[in-house]
């Protein structure tokens, strides 16, 4: 009994010195680490590890791995998966795949465009060529999918980026495009569709919201929420969203891109607006939500910071942009990164906001980053940095 | 002399009764198909197969052979995992490797994987085998040798000597598949004084006869079906969006070989137009169609529809979609329909696509007249 207490114990320690950041804006993709002990100010560089291709999918940690995808090859045909020691950087183990979908993306982007997502047991990547691995957390191939050689037409020449989530037993996957467009609901075991449903044929970048037990699909008719093991919608919003960044959840609230911040408070089959700011208009990185603020990057590079009960703006900070990736949040502050690889510290409590640090990773960037153990994991065009 | 005998055999029996023990599980591999069929197989397959020992790895990749791209994909992770080992432990069968790679029977792709091995255990070996890749059915693969072409045509012209250059790049663009080495190589080529005939390289259809323009108002020309998908009659009249719509000759002179729609019939928006040009094959054969095009677009072959896709200005490039066929010999009919939108934006301007017509390899198929 005792000995099992001590287990017990020791789990949850572990537990609160770390926990998982297992999807693109971590934990709920609301971005905001859920630990303790958040990584404060005095951040260097603990490690790099080199990589063979670009990425604009972001970090995930699952216990003390850290898995990341990139892209290679002339054609970016070479699809990696990689899984590295959280403690030293060190490779642990490396899967390289062919393609089997269109490559074809614009020069921004690359193949390796979709964060990969993990139920803890198993990690998924997607990417841009509509190519799905599961693997599980020692590297064994669990299931494969080729979402284009399913659905022919399911592509975009410009390159897709939606990230996948997963809930409940469902790796839910959008391939949401100008032709074969669609988003489904995969059995984690083994790939196989539990629902398809057709989605606005137009091009969409945003990925999903996992909010109180749904998975919202946003895209530019709006956003539906659906139970992630059927499909079924629950509610859905129609008054169009962004189809770049992407929405954030936070308690009974969802901050839906749409007009710039619209907040939203649904129930089943109705949504009422709460309110909206149309100058609270996110650029590319997506919004986040922090004790009883809201903020927002716009595409000057300015953050914005607005009250989330009625979105009334608060202050502004101009930072150095510009920014691809999004900011997360861990403890009393918010991290980002931009293209050129500035890593910026702001300290959102200050009467207009302050950078309190920046690091000048000096590559670049255009990814969002992943909280962990303290620690934050960064991925550039050729490297994943441990800042601690 | 004896025990050595023994040993021979018995080492012949053990790899023979993995290749025999692999044999099905390399099938449940290859068994994978469209959304998610055979993964629960196929999963279990492949922890059977990356316990194998390394003495595997040419009957794993034989398993590529005529494998489905998802099928080849499983098996290429279990080559990955079962190579990592025996690189660990330095026992990649590499004289196994090389026969396997030589044997051009073998899947490109199969081929590719056992270079990028052969590479990893001994790069010397990998070095000395790169220009035996130069005619190799794997594009992949010949760019290792075309790419030495390039460093050893521009050490030569370091020396100043121009007509040793002129022979190694000349020899490097006949073997290159891919774009961007043949862009190089052509303008490393022409610099020198030197003429490269691109259309002809890539096998672009150049000539063709087009009619336009027929309406895409609301893009619903995409699935409505005009006249020239029932007859291809090239003095026929018909009623256009703005105007008759009568076919027309054109010759592209462009040599990625673009057929602009917007020259003969003017910048037109929401508007369809159609293409036709017969090809003469002097057997018959698989072959590829490619096309590169940002509009939306159909292509018939002899009739038959190979493919459709309605995405409007995300892009366009050479190869940007392979369309695997059979030309019959003589002629083969090919028709075009090329979709314009409603979009004003100047990056939307373009009504036009390239199309060549190849073997897997990305080599062009010549016309026999």
């Amino acid at each position: 009994m005792k000995t099992i207490s001590m287990c017990l114990m020791m789990c949850l320690a572990t537990s609160v010195v770390r926990a998982d950041w297992l999807q693109f804006r971590g934990p709920n993709a609301t971005a905001v680490s859920t630990e303790a002990k958040a990584p404060g100010d005095d951040l260097k560089v603990a490690w790099t590890a080199d990589l063979p291709g670009r990425g604009l999918s972001a970090p995930i940690v699952v216990g003390d791995r850290i898995f990341v995808t990139c892209s290679s090859g002339p054609g970016q045909e070479t699809l990696h998966v990689f899984c590295f020691n959280a403690a030293d950087g060190t490779k642990r183990w490396e899967r390289a795949m062919r393609s089997t979908g269109r490559t074809m993306t614009h020069n921004k982007t690359c193949v390796a465009a979709n964060t990969p997502c993990s139920d803890g047991d198993r990690v998924f990547a997607l990417f841009s060529s509509n190519d799905l691995f599961a693997f599980d957390l020692d590297g064994n191939l669990l299931w494969l999918r080729g979402l284009t050689f399913d659905y022919a037409n399911a592509s975009n020449s410009l390159g897709m980026s939606q990230s996948p989530v997963v809930l409940d037993g469902t790796l839910v996957v959008q391939s949401e495009n100008d032709s074969e467009s669609f988003a489904a609901g995969l059995d984690v075991a083994t790939g196989r569709n539990k629902w398809k449903l057709e989605r606005p044929k137009a091009a969409n970048w945003s990925s999903a919201t996992v909010w109180k037990n749904t998975v919202a699909l946003q895209s530019s008719k709006g956003i539906l929420a659906v139970d992630p093991t059927t499909g079924k919608t629950v509610w859905d919003y129609s008054d169009g969203a962004s189809t770049i960044p992407s929405s954030v959840g936070s308690g009974e609230t969802l901050y839906a891109v749409s007009h710039g911040i619209t907040a939203l408070a649904p129930e089943k089959g109705s949504v009422t607006q709460l309110w909206r700011n149309e100058k609270l208009n996110p650029g590319t990185a997506s919004p986040l939500v922090l004790g009883d603020s809201i903020y927002v990057v716009n595409g000057a590079g300015v953050l914005i910071k607005a009250s989330v009960k009625n979105g009334d703006e608060a202050w502004k900070l101009r930072m150095k942009g510009p920014f691809s990736g999004s900011p997360v949040a861990a403890g009393k502050r918010i991290y980002t990164v931009n293209e050129r690889g500035i890593f910026q510290v702001i300290d959102p409590e200050a009467p207009e906001g302050k950078v309190v640090k920046e690091i000048e990773l000096k590559e670049t960037v255009l990814t969002t980053p992943a909280v962990s153990g303290g620690a934050i994991y960064v991925r550039s065009d050729a490297k994943l940095w441990k800042l601690q | 002399m004896k025990l050595s005998l023994i040993c021979l055999f018995a080492l012949a029996a053990v790899s023979l009764q993995a290749a025999e023990d692999l044999s099905k599980p390399i099938e449940a591999l290859r068994a994978v198909g469209k959304e998610g069929q055979g993964n629960e197989a196929a999963g279990k397959a492949w922890q059977e197969i990356v316990k194998a020992d390394a003495a595997t790895l040419p009957e794993v990749l034989k398993g590529m052979n005529g494998a489905n791209p998802l099928a080849e994909n499983w098996l290429r992770a279990a080559v990955g995992v079962i190579a990592d080992e025996a690189l660990k432990a330095k026992k990649l069968p590499v004289p196994t490797l090389v026969t396997f790679l030589k044997n051009t029977q073998n899947s490109p792709g199969a081929r590719v994987v056992a270079f990028d091995l052969i590479h990893r255990a001994d790069e010397k070996l990998a070095e000395e085998l790169t220009p035996t890749l130069l005619e190799d059915p794997s594009s992949d693969l010949r760019r290792h040798p075309v790419a030495k072409l390039i460093e050893a045509g521009d050490a030569a012209l370091e020396k100043k000597d121009n007509a040793a250059a002129i022979v190694t790049y000349g020899k490097g663009l006949g073997g290159a598949r891919d774009e961007d080495q043949i862009k190089v190589l052509a303008k490393k080529l022409r610099d020198l004084g030197q003429k490269v005939d691109l259309p002809k390289h890539f096998g672009f259809l150049m000539s063709w006869k087009m009619i336009a323009p027929f309406s895409n108002a609301d893009r619903a020309g995409f699935d409505t079906v005009y006249p020239p998908e029932k007859e291809l009659k090239f003095d026929a009249v018909y009623e256009g969006k703005t105007k008759e719509a009568k076919w027309l000759d054109f010759t592209s002179t462009e040599e990625y070989g673009k057929i602009d729609f917007n020259k003969p019939f003017g910048m037109e928006k929401s508007v369809v137009g159609y293409a036709a040009t017969d090809f003469f094959s002097t057997e018959d054969r698989p072959a590829e169609i490619r096309i590169g095009c940002k509009d939306g677009w159909k292509v018939w072959l002899n009739g038959e529809l190979l493919f459709a896709r309605d995405e409007y200005h995300r892009g366009a490039k050479l190869d940007q979609y392979k369309l695997p066929c059979q030309l019959k010999k003589g002629k083969n009919t090919i028709l075009v329909k090329c979709c314009q939108n409603e979009q004003t934006e100047q990056w939307t301007v373009e009504w036009e696509f390239q199309l060549r017509i190849c073997d897997a390899t990305g080599t062009a198929i010549l016309a026999a007249k």
